[in-house]
């Protein structure tokens, strides 16, 4: 039984499974897609790959009817191989004729059990009686073909990520799905998830399923697609076989340059400029609860914090920047105790703060860029005097920092809002290396950035270890830690566990919650 | 105390408290429905208030009793396409409608009443629905007085109960209000209308409310007054949160709250002298407060309640 012990012959002779030829799309001014042509021969696996904003969802979601495009036209082939041009703009249509996605935000109802999100939308509506034995027939039988399993009785909002993501998959393949589209399907998983689930794609694909896979983990998209499709800028701009690329070939691809590699220099550890001991947050949800846990980060040293989301990243961050009390425990800033910690007081005791969700955290969009530059230190007198804003001041600081930092923008006075999220990030690490704070709060710094942008981040984290400062880099990119991190540690159910080696296996091992 | 235990034996007392208890369990299910699909319906005041006119003023006008029904609930699902389109496609703050619903479904309904009896002293009256006296069993001892004496109305709202479980929880429609109302996504990514789902959940949920208005004045009066209505839609909203959103709760709520309220009328016979009056009519409010403050504190909202969604935007 399973696809891998089907006859695997469909996928030896080569046919076409989709065709998308001259896709745009524009919203208002942004082109998002601009005649895009691609096709996917049936039993591939086919990476897309591109940086934020490279259009790649836009055109998955044109494929499925979510958008409708501006022009162009999408064909998709029945049982029998032959192409047929599919009606645009409607998910129906393109469920009917077989193609199924899973959306990188997940598109279940959570008050309802698998068995229900799979079959809602296939059963019809006017019945008065369902058959559910029938479709849970079904669903075991995709279950044991493929692998995926899932607890189908329980409501999805008790189901963990991994096996809601699997719920997602079954959706597509109950609806017998011939082209499977996966938007960055592994963000959320750990790394041994992750290759559980490629494993089980490969092994569909010989039973004649057609993938498309989103995603910007290069690691990935060499180890299981077939070919590589790079966009940037809304433009197909390169496509290769996965056996001839290599990560510099595609980074250059998807970038339009080479990235600067980040040069990283060996350094000894100073004194601890922070302590936690013992510390205990009572949040309201596991992503905010900690669970007496011990922390000491050097001067001189970028601490990784590694983890899969929700495990209680929100209440180290919190608690480090002042937003939490701990509930139990002592902080220590440059061996100082921080006896009532506040946003205030952290700050005072010089700890930078990039926060997590940089719109609404990190920046007021209303007020202006020179505004926010200066906003974590109003109380400064080269800033106000006896509470009266020194415009001028104000102005030059923002002036000389935007070229500092390469802030690009309609200008200074220019609301923050109206930036892009790489110039908003720049504009907060000005902000906050300007301090020249003891320690570095760094809550997934490089999240939706552009490789280039990503990179600049990184090496003003260097930069400050250099100069002395700690770094606490709190990322669910593991990549990155891996790349920057002096130690790892790794934060799983609001308990802190350290990585004795930079091993990734060995890290997703922990993060997974498994004996080491 | 004894005077307490000897009113809860009665029979007269459990009939009274289901007759209350009728026009908010029609309320509590129409609330239900639309809720569970995800939006919030405070037109629910005026609707009961258009219910109970549009019904009685169809049977004055001869339609008979069950045509006044349909009536009400035909003019109950108008008022919900009314809050339907402006919060579901057009997405406008479904606090704002409901309460604009509200106000003009009120002024509508007493204006078509002033218009139509301009110089009329005292209300014109119906033959309303009599109590369903079913033989044999209507002659048992306690149960037979208290579920068989009540009339069609009580009956078919019983059966709503029945049914709203039944579509709820065992129908592929049910599930489907059930996900829009918690993630819109999930309904349209396996190609059902989000907007289709919720209109016709508005628009069922309100013929539902309408009905108990028709209660009041084909069942509980003969007549219709300006003011009868009286809070009774704000209470079922209050209904809606104590019994999260399920059928069954949604039944015991509107009991509970029928009890309290015939309690208090014959606390205020036995007690009047004691206590004023208006303590006694403030008891079944003040002991819902309580009963909603302690069941919402665990109340398991609908995710996507209050939350508009448009079509291509994620």
């Amino acid at each position: 039984m399973g696809w891998r012990q089907r006859q695997p012959n469909l996928f030896m002779t080569q046919s076409t499974a989709l065709r998308l030829t001259g896709l745009s799309k524009r919203f208002g001014s942004v082109v998002a897609n601009d005649d895009v042509s691609l096709t996917l021969e049936k039993g591939e696996v086919l990476a897309l790959l591109g940086e934020n904003g490279a259009g790649k969802t836009t055109l998955m979601n044109m494929l499925f009817g979510h958008y409708l495009p501006d022009s162009g036209t999408v064909e998709v082939a029945d049982e029998n191989g032959t192409l047929h041009p599919l009606p645009l703009g409607h998910p129906q249509a393109a469920l009917a004729a077989g193609v199924g996605m899973v959306h990188q935000h997940f598109a279940l109802a959570e008050n309802i059990n698998a068995l229900d999100n799979i079959t809602l939308g296939s059963e019809p509506l006017r019945s008065f009686r369902r058959n559910r034995n029938r479709a849970k027939t079904k669903i075991e039988g995709i279950i044991e073909r493929s692998g995926l399993s899932a607890p189908l009785n329980v409501p999805v909002g008790r189901l963990s990520v991994g096996e809601r993501q699997r719920v997602e998959i079954l959706k597509a393949l109950y609806r017998d799905a011939r082209i499977l589209v996966l938007d960055e399907p592994t963000a959320v998983l750990t790394p041994q998830e992750a290759d559980t689930l490629f494993d089980n794609i490969k092994a569909m694909t010989k039973d004649g399923l057609s993938v498309i896979f989103i995603s910007h983990k290069l690691r990935e998209v060499l180890a299981f697609s077939d070919r590589i499709a790079v966009l940037r800028h809304g433009k197909k701009v390169g496509e290769m076989a996965t056996a001839d690329a290599d990560e510099k070939v595609i980074a250059r691809m998807m970038v339009g340059a080479d990235t600067p590699k980040v040069a990283r220099t060996e350094m000894a550890p100073g004194a601890p400029v922070l302590k936690l001991s013992n510390v205990s947050v009572e949040g309201r949800a596991k992503r905010d609860t900690l669970k007496s846990v011990n922390l000491t980060v050097n001067a001189h040293e970028i601490l990784g914090i590694a983890g899969i989301s929700g495990n209680g990243q929100s209440g180290l961050a919190n608690v480090i920047s002042g937003l939490a009390q701990p509930s139990a425990g002592t902080i220590t800033v440059d061996e100082q105790d921080v006896p009532k910690p506040s946003p205030g007081t952290m700050v005072k005791a010089g700890i930078g703060r990039i926060p997590e969700d940089r719109h609404h955290e990190g920046i007021v969009g209303a007020m202006s860029v020179a505004e926010n530059m200066v906003i974590e230190r109003l109380d400064d007198p080269a800033i106000q005097s006896r509470g009266l804003l020194k415009r001028d001041a104000i102005q030059a600081n923002a002036e000389k920092l935007a070229k500092a930092y390469d802030v690009r923008g309609p200008g200074v006075t220019a609301a923050s809002r109206l930036l892009s999220g790489g110039n908003i990030q720049k504009l907060i690490l000005a902000r906050v290396f300007e301090r020249s704070p003891r320690l570095i709060l760094a809550n997934q710094p490089t999240r939706g950035l552009d490789m280039g942008a990503a990179a600049e981040v990184g090496r003003r984290l260097l930069e400050a270890r250099e100069r002395g400062a700690g770094v606490v880099l709190i990322s669910e990119d593991l990549d990155e830690i891996l790349g920057l991190a002096d130690r790892i540690v790794v934060i799983r159910d609001g308990n802190l566990v350290e990585a004795i080696s930079h091993d990734r296996e060995q890290i997703g091992l922990i993060m997974a919650g498994e004996p080491a | 105390m004894m005077d307490l235990l000897n009113i809860l034996m009665t029979e007269s007392f459990w009939a009274a408290s289901l007759r209350i208890a009728t026009p908010l369990i029609f309320g509590v299910l129409g609330a239900l429905i639309c809720e569970r699909a995800g939006v919030l319906n405070l037109g629910i005041e005026g609707i009961f208030v258009v219910g109970a006119m549009c019904g009685w003023m169809a049977v004055w006008l001869g339609t008979g009793l069950w045509g006044g029904v349909l009536v009400a609930a035909l003019a109950g699902a108008f008022f919900g396409l009314l809050h339907a389109i402006l919060t579901v496609p057009l997405g406008l703050s479904q606090h704002v409608s409901g309460l604009g619903i509200t106000l003009f479904a009120t002024s509508v309904s007493y204006y078509t009443y002033r218009t139509a009896l301009p110089d009329v002293s005292s209300p014109p009256r119906i033959e309303p629905f009599r109590a369903l006296d079913i033989p044999i069993v209507s002659d048992l001892p306690f149960f037979g007085p208290v579920l068989f004496q009540q009339t069609a109305l009580t009956w078919l709202a019983l059966l709503m109960v029945a049914l709203v479980w039944y579509v709820m929880n065992r129908t592929a429609l049910g599930v489907a209000i059930k996900a829009v109302g918690d993630n819109p996504d999930s309904v349209d990514a396996q190609g059902l209308s989000v907007y289709g789902l919720r209109m016709g959940a508005i628009v069922a949920g309100s013929a539902l409310m309408a009905l108990g208005g028709a209660f009041l004045t084909m069942s509980a009066f003969d007549a219709f007054f300006f003011g009868m209505v009286n809070g009774r839609g704000w209470v079922c909203i209050a209904l809606v949160i104590f019994a999260s959103w399920r059928p069954g709760k949604a039944l015991l709520g509107a009991l509970l709250f029928g009890a309290f309220d015939a309690l208090q009328v014959r606390l205020q016979t036995e007690m009047g002298a004691l206590v004023p009056g208006q303590v006694f009519l403030m008891a079944p409010y003040i002991l819902s407060i309580i009963a909603l403050v302690i069941a919402a504190r665990s109340a398991d909202y609908p995710r996507a309640l209050l939350t508009p969604w448009f079509k291509g935007q994620r």
